[in-house]
């Protein structure tokens, strides 16, 4: 397939279009990516797919023996979905765990980009520091969850046992909603503040000292130097992290689900924690399959919608 | 790269804030280790201090010995390690594409990566098991005596390379763009291969990110158990997580045991992370600069 004249190539791009010429450019690129893309088809597209087909049928405890093993699946076309936006229940998950995501990830890179801050500074110790409040982020999560339940006890657990030395009296954070969702936030901040940290600190160190330098001879303080040189800097280093920040929080199965079992069961459940228990413990897998179905275009189309605004900006 | 110099009293202030914060972070895994020390009589205990009254190591020598904490350790490693070496090796290839070509596809592609991560993982649960199913990798036979691997494990290691691999990509993506791209394009003129300077020049100088790779595909094997659960059934290839929810789950108040079995696998997690942390700031970039 030779190209009768190169000119001829700029004029009309498109009508010259050449496939060979096309893969011995770009051969390189797509070689690197064919493994890690086959392999993210076979884990996550397929299962996506399988799983819109289940969103669409009233597969539960009671056919889904039926279905493994004859593939028999009844369709009820959008009754789940116009199920779940008619449950008034819906609506007030959504709000939670809409207030959920916001408070943790404003937590999150807010108290990680004050550590970063801090810690980049000329400080004694600082990569001990460092080091050690790394710790939460080590820690296996369902570990963790479940150290934290006993820490929350009402007679034993640690942080009534540190209230009650200083004359609070003990909370019992664990046998209402209220409380528990404060316990659930406390932990999830708890374990989410290292990654922001150090993302923040990655973001910090290719800040050019030159700017603060040149913000110096300019009289600029402190504070100043943070909000016009550092907080913008950091910006396109942290966007990726809080994208994925919201979508793993808004996520966060393990958290709450393994905070209120046995102690708060579906009282203060996150979209995600509702899903599970429909799927794993009501066997409702065509109505759980529709929820996720929802939960995923709440997040599309607010991830679509915030790096919209983003670029905008 | 320090030149803010503060007064002393405000070094004061952060050291305080540091220090806080510290106890904050540190407290619970110190915890655990206490409740690991615990005599079987003094469970529930009133005290805020973390070395108990008689601590012993008998928790742990009960685990050891006669809980089968060796085996599960064994498939823990294996599995790890081979979904450590897939996850490195895809997303180091993956990422690199993606910080230096320009190809069709290549925005449409990240995106990709990156919409993966918004599906709740819980409901690719069902699906994925019916399809390691069709594929025979739930099955518990072991297909390398030597390891003691068995096919369930390879479909682990699968499932498990894949869940991290979109972080990954973007993470090396974002180290790859801070290595100045004047690199490759002299390698190219003496006279290697886009593959080979890939591999010979830019490879090398990516370790942080490389590093940093290492542990997030580590932590998502390491650390994984609601997949394992699902896909486990014998006893002896139970991975870590799966051993030791089982043990809180038979025993109901063996909680020094639950905790020896936390710590020894927090232990190995922590360790790499204290060691790795100088590589943690630099190596994490995700996203980078490039956008």
């Amino acid at each position: 397939m030779s190209q009768p004249g190169e000119n001829l190539r700029f004029t009309s791009a498109l009508s010259n279009f050449s496939l060979k010429d096309f893969w011995r450019e770009h051969k390189f690129s797509y070689m690197m990516l064919l493994p890690a893309f086959i392999v993210v088809l076979f884990v996550v597209i397929y299962p996506f797919f399988y799983n819109f087909r289940l969103a669409f049928s009233n597969l539960n405890m009671y056919n889904m023996r039926q279905f493994i093993q004859n593939d028999e699946l009844t369709y009820v076309g959008i009754q789940n979905f116009i199920q779940i936006v008619q449950e008034s229940s819906f609506w007030i998950i959504l709000l939670r765990t809409v207030a959920w995501t916001v408070i943790n990830v404003v937590a999150h890179v807010g108290f990680g980009i004050f550590y970063a801050i801090i810690l980049d500074r000329d400080i004694m110790f600082k990569s001990i520091y460092r080091t050690l409040l790394v710790i939460p982020w080590a820690i296996p999560q369902y570990i963790v969850v479940l150290i934290w339940k006993g820490m929350f006890n009402f007679r034993y657990g640690a942080v009534n046992l540190l209230l009650r030395k200083i004359g609070v009296p003990g909370v019992a954070w664990l046998s209402q909603a209220s409380t528990g969702f404060s316990a659930a936030l406390i932990v999830n901040i708890w374990l989410g503040i290292p990654f922001m940290m150090m993302i923040a600190l990655g973001g910090l160190q290719s800040i050019d000292p030159n700017f603060y330098e040149a913000a110096e001879i300019d009289g600029a303080s402190n504070w100043q130097q943070i909000k016009h040189i550092t907080l913008p800097l950091l910006k396109p280093v942290m966007l990726p992290a809080v994208i994925l920040g919201v979508v793993w929080t808004f996520n966060n199965l393990r958290v709450i689900y393994l905070l209120t079992q046995n102690t708060l069961t579906n009282k203060i459940d996150i979209l995600v924690t509702h899903v599970y228990r429909s799927a794993f413990e009501f066997y409702r897998y065509g109505y759980a399959a529709a929820f996720s179905l929802i939960i995923f275009v709440i997040l599309l189309v607010w991830a679509i919608s915030f790096i919209d605004y983003i670029n905008a900006d | 790269m320090s030149v803010k110099k503060d007064p002393t009293w405000k070094k004061v202030v952060f050291h305080i804030i540091l220090i806080i914060s510290v106890i904050i972070a540190v407290y619970p895994a110190l915890r655990v280790f206490g409740t690991s020390l615990r005599p079987g009589d003094s469970l529930h205990s009133t005290s805020l201090a973390i070395i108990p009254d008689n601590a012993t190591f008998e928790a742990y020598r009960t685990l050891i010995f006669d809980k089968g904490f060796l085996v599960w350790l064994r498939n823990s490693l294996l599995v790890t390690f081979f979904t450590v070496i897939i996850g490195v090796s895809l997303a180091s290839t993956a990422g690199y594409v993606f910080s230096r070509k320009r190809f069709p596809g290549r925005k449409g592609g990240l995106t990709f990566f990156l919409l993966t991560q918004m599906f709740p993982a819980t409901m690719l649960l069902l699906p994925m098991y019916i399809l390691l199913a069709q594929f025979g990798l739930t099955e518990q036979t072991i297909v390398v005596p030597f390891l003691g691997m068995a096919k369930a494990h390879i479909g682990l290691i699968i499932m498990y390379s894949s869940t991290a691999l979109p972080l990954c990509v973007w993470q090396m993506k974002g180290y790859y763009d801070t290595i100045p791209e004047s690199l490759e394009e002299a390698a190219l003129v003496d006279g290697l291969n886009q593959f080979q300077a890939f591999y010979k020049i830019i490879l090398p100088l990516a370790k942080p990110a490389l590093v940093i790779t290492a542990l997030f595909s580590f932590m998502t094997a390491w650390n994984e158990y609601m997949v394992a659960r699902v896909v486990m059934t014998d006893n002896s290839l139970y991975t870590l997580p799966v051993g030791l929810t089982n043990l809180a789950g038979q025993f109901n108040t063996a909680w020094a045991q639950f905790a020896a079995a936390s710590v020894l696998i927090m232990i190995p997690v922590m360790a790499i992370f204290l060691l790795l942390s100088r590589f943690l700031v630099g190596g994490l970039t995700l996203g980078g600069v490039k956008g």
